[in-house]
């Protein structure tokens, strides 16, 4: 089960983030989650939307450099050490993971972890033996 | 063998016989220029006269002619017959100073159109070809030269002149060109806009054939422009000083441009100390002009950096054939002492993977220490999500122009468009460092 999201070069000046919330809020596209890494001189951000292809072709349009990944959202009861036992099964199975940001549900009380994996299907296998909750992309859409 | 060869009595001449026309032709033209002030004084300087030359190695002999020459004495103080016989004045795009300013006599138009028909020819076009020009019609020699050329040869001219690309294509789609002729850059830009327009740039137009000059390009460049395109990429040389387009021109087998040694002597000097060097050496090249009426230069300095290859060519042509220029030395680039031409850049660029030949050179001055960045245009290919991979790839350029230039260049990856389409001459260098 795994979450499409849509990564975008930023080149590191002012109003080009701006500029891609512009674009898509224009679309009725939804940003569900974001994560944001950058250098002084660039930033890869990185989004979970409610319409991941209108986001592709419309930011594509724009004149953004785009690319869709797969990446794995796995929820995990919003306590304290909720994080740290998902990544204790991944540390113990010693998968890798390449990057991580999470987000809160708004009424569940859980929390959302979206994971990016080198080797994203060994990674569900492990998290699924370990009875770990992946969410799916349509349920991740529509939260 | 002698198809594809316009003017094989001329072209394909045995050397022996090529070197006697170029002597008598030398032989005439320095007495032509002796009356002009500016030879006058330079023979005197030299203590040299015309008769003093009685063969080509004697060459060596003449003074040399520049930029600085035809500066001085602006506009037509360098013209060899009175102005009545002048019948089209051209001049040079004038980036670097005072334009410089050439005329042509009615002879000299119809030789030039000749010397277009041939490197024309050898690159496959013919009576049933479409032309479309997409170099600015104006002063720039260009954009006429290979109009004349075509229209000699017999081909349909389409004289559409610069810019606009979104018109240019659909001329270009419309009126079923296949022969294109413009910069090497802006051939890149055509196709990358058929591909943003949604189409497949290797078949959308009926292109078989390009010619494109006007600025230095790397065999990249033009694996690139072939495949994109679906065409034949020709090279082709000249400088408004000397002529325009038809200095020289790249036969099918493409293994350096044919220079039209009947017309044009050519002779390969070390820049610094103006010796000439032995055949097949790297140098600044340097054209004598023995045909041409209105201005015929002796030893002009072309500022262009090649090397000469005297073997004997597949396409039957006995004409000396120069390699693709690294650029003018104009535009080199000297950082930390060390010489970079943009060409050699573009090449590493090209080397990668994916990587596309939008870029940009910024020269600056930290201080006393020169550095240089090069900004490359990021692009799906080398756009990765995992930032440990978009670095990588940063440190592995990075590492490949310090191997193959050594020079430790930064490279900057910038968004698509970040910068300016060329719709003429690219420029790629950005030099702060003088402001």
């Amino acid at each position: 089960m795994k979450v499409e999201q849509i990564s975008i070069f930023i080149e590191n000046k002012s109003g080009r983030l701006a500029e891609v919330a512009r674009v898509l809020g224009e679309k009725g596209v939804n940003i569900r989650a974001l994560s944001l890494a950058d250098t002084s001189d660039f930033g890869i951000l990185r989004l979970l939307v409610d319409n991941t292809d209108i986001a592709q072709t419309t930011l594509k349009e724009n004149g953004f450099t785009v690319n869709k990944t797969e990446v794995v959202a796995v929820e995990v009861p919003d306590e304290p050490g909720g994080l740290c036992n998902i990544l204790q099964v991944l540390d113990d199975a010693q998968v890798n993971v390449e990057y991580m940001y999470a987000f809160v549900e708004r009424n569940a009380g859980n929390a959302v972890i979206i994971f990016r994996f080198d080797e994203v299907d060994n990674a569900i296998a492990v998290l699924n033996g370990k009875g770990v909750s992946i969410l799916s992309g349509e349920k991740l859409y529509s939260l | 063998m002698n198809h594809n060869i316009w003017d094989p009595l001329h072209e394909c001449l045995e050397r022996k016989d090529l070197e006697r026309l170029q002597l008598e032709r030398l032989r005439s033209t320095l007495e032509r220029v002796a009356k002009v002030p500016c030879y006058k004084d330079k023979f005197a300087a030299s203590g040299i006269s015309p008769g003093d030359i009685h063969s080509l190695d004697d060459m060596a002999k003449l003074p040399f002619t520049t930029k600085e020459d035809l500066r001085q004495n602006y506009p037509y103080g360098m013209f060899a017959v009175p102005m009545r016989d002048v019948v089209r004045i051209h001049s040079s795009s004038g980036t670097t100073g005072k334009p410089t300013v050439v005329g042509y006599s009615r002879k000299d138009l119809d030789d030039w159109s000749g010397l277009v028909a041939r490197f024309m020819t050898a690159a496959g076009v013919l009576p049933d070809d479409i032309v479309h020009i997409a170099f600015g019609y104006g002063l720039f020699t260009g954009a006429f030269g290979l109009h004349y050329g075509a229209e000699l040869i017999g081909s349909a001219v389409i004289p559409m002149s610069g810019g606009n690309t979104e018109r240019q294509i659909m001329i270009l789609k419309d009126y079923e060109a296949t022969a294109l002729v413009c910069t090497p850059s802006y051939a890149l830009t055509l196709a990358d806009r058929i591909e943003k327009m949604g189409h497949d740039a290797r078949t959308y137009l009926s292109l078989k054939v390009g010619l494109f000059g006007g600025e230095p390009w790397s065999e990249g460049l033009r694996r690139e422009i072939e495949e994109r395109l679906n065409i034949v990429a020709t090279d082709n040389y000249g400088l408004s000083e000397i002529v325009g387009p038809g200095v020289a021109g790249e036969c099918l087998c493409k293994k350096g441009m044919h220079i039209f040694e009947d017309h044009f002597i050519p002779e390969i000097i070390d820049p610094d100390t103006g010796k000439v060097l032995p055949h097949g050496e790297k140098g600044e090249l340097v054209l004598t002009n023995i045909v041409q009426e209105a201005i015929p230069l002796i030893r002009y300095r072309t500022r262009d950096i090649t090397r000469l290859n005297y073997d004997k060519c597949d396409c039957g042509r006995t004409m000396v054939r120069m390699e693709k220029t690294m650029g003018r030395s104009d535009d080199m680039l000297i950082i930390k002492g060390v010489n970079v031409f943009p060409t050699q850049i573009e090449e590493v660029l090209f080397q990668v993977e994916g990587c596309e030949p939008h870029y940009q050179l910024i020269v600056e001055r930290e201080g006393t220490l020169d550095t240089l960045e090069v900004q490359v245009e990021v692009n799906e290919n080398i756009f990765f999500d995992e930032m440990r991979k978009q670095r990588a790839f940063v440190e592995m350029l990075e590492k490949r122009l310090a191997t193959n230039i050594g020079l430790h260049a930064k490279i900057k990856l910038v968004e698509p468009s970040a910068m300016p389409r060329h719709e003429g001459k690219a420029n790629r260098i950005i030099d702060k460092r003088n402001k």
